[in-house]
Order: C-alpha cells, then structure tokens, then sequence
C-alpha cells in the first residue's frame, strides 16, 4: 500500500478546472518530483493535497495512510501526518519562530513537550540550515528574506517530522548558497524520518544534491510523463519542449 | 463538506456584571438631571471651598452653552435629564481593607484590586460611584514625600493651593461640553504628587466602579510629576450592565515636569450601557517623557483622545492604544498631540479589532508649530475587522507648520487572511486556534504594554470558540 495514492483527481479553483484525473502513487520514504513548466497547475497540486478550502476538488480521491481524506481539513491531514513547505510563506506577526513551532507540535501531537529538549532539538536543527539563532525569537516570517523564509519552513519540516512532505518551489528566489543550505535541510529530513518528499519546482537547482526516485512532468494539468531521478536531467537539457504537444 | 466558522467571543463579562443588591438607604444620591440646585447640594455635599463652588457654577453656564459634538458616534440616547450625577456611599473612606462595608469590599475584592495592591502595586484608591472609598499608600513611598490621595482631601486640605494651580486648567471647562459637565459635577478621582527627583519604583493604581444604575461618574484624576520624578500610574474601570445609559465624563490632568517621566496605564472595561465621553490631558516640560497605554474594551460610545502637548524642547510622548469594538459599540478612540517645543518627537502606535458589527474610530490630530524644529512625529495605526458587518475607520489628522519636521503616517486596515489561516492550518493548528493567534498576534506590541494583569485579561478577551457549521 502506498502512503500517498491520488486517484483520479480533478481540481478546479473559481470553477476553472486546473488538474483532470491526476493518479500518482507515493511510497514511503519515496522522493517524487513533479516538474512542468509555468501555470501547469503544479502548486495547485500542493495546495490541493493539503487541503487549502481555495482549491476545490472537483472529482477523484486522496488516499493516505489508507485513509481518504480528501474532505478533512488542513489541521487533520497534518496531525495525519503531512506537511506542505510554501511557495510564499506568510507572516504572522506577534508569534516567534520558537513559540509557534512548539505550539504547533503541541498541537500537532497533543502531547507536552519538555522546553529544555525542545530548545536542545530547535538549536541543532537551525544549525543544520545555517539558521542564526536570534530568529528563534522574531516574529514568523516577518521581515524575512526570501531565503530565511524557505529556511524557516525546512525548520519547520524538520521540527513537525511528517511523513510526507509537499515542497513547493522551495529553491525558487534562492541563491546558489541558499539553495545548499537548504536541502542539506531536506537530505536530513530524507536520513532522519525516512520521509517521503513531492517535490515541486520548475528548475532542478535544488535536486542536484538529493536522490531522487521518481519524476512526473506536469503539462497543463495532466501528468504527461513519468521516470525516474534520469528524467530530471533530460529536462535540465532539453526542458519542457517534446511534452507541450 | 460544512465548513466550520469560528469566532471570536466577546470579553467574559459576567465578573463586571455581577453586583450585590444594594438597599437604597446605603447611599445618598442627588435628583436626575442637571441644575443650579443639585450643583449646589453636591457643592454642599463635598464641602468645596467657595472658589470651587464658584467654577462648578461657572462651568454649568458653560455646559448649558455648548453643544454636544456632533462630529462623532451618535449620542442622542443619553439624555442629561436621566443621569444622576452624584451618588455617595454612606461610608468614610477607609485606609484598611477590613473598615470597607462589605458589598462594596466584595465587588472590589472579585475584581482583583486588593490582591494587585498586595502583589504589585505602591499604593491604591477605590472609588465607588462617586466618592472614593478606599485609599491606601505603601509607607516606602510615602517616605518618599509622595502624595497620593482623594482628589476632596487635596482640596480641602494642605494642597488646596496646588490644586487650585493646576485643576482644570490643561482642559478648560470651555474646551467642550463634557469638559464644562465634568467641571460642574466632577466628584471623586486622584490626586497624585511626586516631589523633584522622586522615583516611584512600582505603580500606583486608582479603580473607578460605577456601580449605580443611570448614574455618572465625573472623578477628576490630577497628577503632577516634578523635575526629575519618575512615575507608573495605573487606571481601571468598570460598571454592571443596566438597561438605562450611564455615563463616564472623568477628566485626567497630567503634568509632566523638566526631565521628569511619567507612564499613564488606563483599561476602561464599561459595560456595554456606558457613554464614556472622557477627556485626558498631559503637558510636557523641557526633556520630559510622557507615556501613554489605553486599552478600551467596554463602554457603547467612547470619545477618547489623550492629548499631550509637547511644550519643552526635547520633551517626547508615545502612546499605544488598543480597542475592541464588539456588538453594539462604536469606540471612536485615538490620541492628540501638540508639539510646539524643539527637537520633540511624538509616537503613536495603536491596533483595533472590531467584530459582531462594532464599529472603530481611529482619530489622530499631531500638529507640529512654527518654532517646534527638528521635532518629529510617527503616527502609526492597524486595524483588524473579523466579519463582513464590523467597521473600521481611520480619521488622520497632520498640521506641520515648520519645514523642519519629520513626519510620517502609516494605516493598514485589513481582516483575517485566509492564506495565513491556511498556512497555520497546515502546521495541525486548528481553525479557532490559528485565528486566535492571528487576532492576539496582531496585538502583541501593544498587549506587552499592558499591566500584567491586564495583558491576561487581554489574551482570555481573545478566546476562541467553535461555532456551529455553515454551509
């Protein structure tokens, strides 16, 4: 049994339908990329998995852990188990990096957690993405850079430990050292909770580091094309051409 | 899929509302209404000198001149001929806590007042409706040569003369019609004087109760803070809800002396029958500071305004205000500044939440004068409107007459993003939870400012419930 099965989905937003019939199978610990070019519905995909009520599902089902959940709410599916890192973070003024995140596996686990392990387990995690410390203490997002906040959201990834994790364009808008940092971040993720990853970008910057196992090319919200890790080179070189028909 | 709508709720009244029944007997009241005859009895009543009888006369002829604003949230429904505007208890004020009669030690001692004088507070005057009817000084401070009493000793007593320099003279009767109506009928308040160089390390606290249905509290609060001096000044109010509309015209006179400091807290918490039509007032003298927090919670019309005038050169104001409006309120709050000394410099930051159709006012009025140079003033303000019916105004006001000023204005009105509700969500928030972060997170700077146990009451305001399912 897959952790993630997507079944034949459609997705519309304001009545426009964006993905027709999407099916794609998502392993434990399995690294997906889904790849396309601009406005292909990529980041719909995202959004539709974890449940974002802008996104409508218009047919099709969502299975994981065996469970459908395409109804449950975006709370649920990630007590369930999944995480989505965003394209644009947002910025939530008035509550620290620190405080949300450990209200959020509070929350998440509904479990106590101890401070002192938490503050031990937050540390080595901002170290692996090169976090300086005082942004424990600043607002969520506020103010960050866009680096910073991609940062902030493989913090988060690392801090929730998921099972499944959607990255959406986590590398775009990052320079080359930021893009390292951050799937240094990703790569222990992948090490520490064997988690499986779909990731979601149009360049394949942040892949040059990561193993992947399975490619899919997103063209007008139908999936096109599958491979495997090869795929993503073929497209680093030839990009989007032979599959836009 | 039904899609579940959370909500906001409303601050937990029922500790305001709740009162004991009160026997007539207890207390002394005057007529409804306002003339001649009842400025006279509570003249007699409070023993004035004969020079306040004088202004109290003065200011009614004042009042009776004037016309009630009509620039604002209507106030039609409070009617002058319904208001009693003096009510005594029939008790002394006490020193000790055990001599206050038991209904109103009770009302004080559910609202937490001698249990913050016992944790964290210098010192403590209670009032209940018109007269205060507790007041108490740690004696540390009153080593210190502070003075902090009832405003009816200072002028009856060694003060009389401070008083009569100072009383009403930063707010005239004539400045508007609440002001000549507190000037006729002022009853009750503070008076509070800190000598040079004094520091006053913990704060000093008045609580106002209005306890009586259809009446009106007038307390005067007058405090002077002398060169060098540095002082905390806490403020609380609250009433029972009635069906009758009560009113709150208190009138607050700060003066702030050369490098002196003082911080000015207020929480008014009226129930939802109350016209606060409150005037507040500070001056500054060279390098002074004067900080102001304001939290308006309660009351069904507010007009509230702090001003501070920038006299000194190098003298600077801050205020930080937050207001929530909820169902029936129309809370038009803000604050005002004048800056006619040099190199000034003036901030005002303040949030408000308006929800369940209240309506929020948010007016600032800075004017900086022809020879206030190199002064600058920020006037920043946000506001957070948590349904489709509530409103939410911003009235700025700037008059610069120097080129060499420094200004800025900033306003953001807006209502909860559902991108950031989603994005919380994500994380296995849920929904009330995520958007009771985003409302209380919206106010954090200025909920910090808060005495602490206020901020607690602040964050239990911002409680969330699930409501039922829509759609």
């Amino acid at each position: 049994m897959s952790l993630l099965e997507i079944r034949n989905l459609s997705v519309a937003v304001d009545g426009n339908e964006i993905l027709k019939n999407i099916d794609l199978n998502i392993g434990k610990g399995e690294t997906h990329v889904l790849m396309g070019p601009n406005g292909a519905g990529k980041s719909t995909l995202g959004n539709a998995l974890m449940g974002n009520p802008v996104y409508e599902i218009t047919g099709g089902s969502i299975y994981f852990n065996g469970l459908d959940i395409k109804d449950e709410s975006p709370d649920k599916r990630a007590k369930a188990g999944m995480f989505m890192s965003f394209q644009n973070p947002l910025e939530v003024p008035g509550i620290t990096v620190s405080s949300f995140i450990r209200n959020a596996i509070v929350q998440k686990t509904g479990e106590k957690i101890k401070f002192s392990e938490y503050r031990k387990d937050l540390a080595k995690n901002m170290e692996i993405l090169n976090f300086d410390t005082p942004y424990k203490d600043r607002d969520l997002n506020v103010g960050f850079s866009g680096g910073e906040k991609k940062k902030a959201e493989i913090l988060q990834l690392l801090m929730l430990k998921p099972t499944f994790a959607i990255l959406d364009e986590t590398d775009s808008g990052l320079d080359v050292d930021a893009v390292r940092t951050v799937s240094a971040g990703i790569k222990e993720y992948q090490k520490r909770e064997d988690g499986a990853l779909l990731i979601i970008t149009h360049s394949a910057k942040i892949l040059e580091s990561l193993q992947v196992d399975y490619t899919h090319v997103l063209v007008r919200g139908q999936i096109v094309a599958d491979g495997d890790g090869s795929l993503v080179q073929d497209i680093n070189e030839n990009g989007f051409e032979k599959y836009m028909g | 899929m039904g899609r579940e709508r959370s909500e906001v709720n409303d601050i937990d009244r029922s500790l305001y509302d709740f009162r004991y029944e009160e026997k007539e007997e207890d207390f002394y009241k005057v007529k409804e209404g306002l003339t001649e005859d009842i400025v006279r009895e509570i003249s007699v009543e409070k023993n004035d000198p004969e020079w306040m009888l004088e202004f109290r006369l003065k200011s009614l002829s004042v009042y009776n001149e004037l016309k009630v604003p009509d620039w604002g949230p209507d106030i039609s429904g409070l009617n002058m001929d319904d208001i009693v505007t003096y009510v005594k208890p029939r008790t002394k004020m006490k020193t000790a806590w055990e001599d206050v009669p038991d209904d109103i030690k009770n009302t004080f001692e559910r609202l937490g007042i001698p249990e913050a004088e016992r944790k964290s507070l210098a010192g403590v005057g209670a009032q209940y409706d018109s007269e205060l009817v507790y007041h108490n000084v740690k004696e540390e401070v009153l080593a210190q040569g502070v003075v902090y009493t009832d405003m009816e000793s200072a002028l009856t007593g060694e003060y009389e003369e401070m008083v009569k320099e100072h009383f009403m003279k930063l707010v005239p009767p004539t400045d508007h019609k609440f002001a000549a109506l507190h000037g006729a009928v002022w009853s009750g308040g503070s008076f509070v004087y800190v000598p040079p160089g004094v520091k006053v390390e913990i704060p000093l606290q008045s609580y106002f109760r209005l306890n009586a249905a259809g009446a009106g509290q007038f307390e005067h609060t007058l405090i002077i803070v002398s060169e060098g001096a540095d002082l905390h000044f806490i403020e609380g109010c609250s009433a029972p809800k009635y069906n009758v509309a009560n009113l709150h015209a208190g009138c607050v006179e700060l003066f702030v002396g050369k490098n002196a400091k003082l911080r000015y807290s207020t929480i008014e918490n009226w129930s939802k029958n109350m016209y606060n039509l409150n005037t507040k007032r500070a001056i500054c003298e060279e390098g002074a500071t004067m900080e102001w927090v304001s939290g308006s919670f309660g009351s069904h019309v507010s007009y509230l305004y702090p001003m501070t005038v920038l006299k000194g050169n190098d003298s600077h104001c801050e205020f930080t205000g937050i207001t929530f409006a909820g169902e029936g309120q129309n809370l038009d709050t803000g604050a005002k500044v004048v800056q006619t000394g040099r190199r000034t410099s003036s901030y005002i930051n303040t949030k408000s939440i308006s929800k369940s159709g209240g309506i929020s006012t948010f007016r600032s009025a800075v004017t900086i004068g022809s020879k206030a140079e190199d002064s600058k003033a920020a006037v920043s303000c946000a506001s957070l409107m948590l349904d489709d019916i509530s409103r939410s105004d911003t009235i700025p006001a700037m008059d610069i007459r120097t080129n060499e000023a420094d200004v800025g204005h900033e306003a953001k009105i807006g209502r909860i993003s559902d991108d950031a509700v989603f994005y919380l969500m994500s994380r296995g928030i849920s929904e009330e939870d995520a958007r009771a972060m985003i409302v209380s997170g919206f106010a954090d700077n200025v909920s910090k400012e808060l005495p602490l146990e206020y901020a607690v009451e602040m964050n239990n305001l911002i409680q969330l419930e699930m409501k039922g399912a829509i759609g």
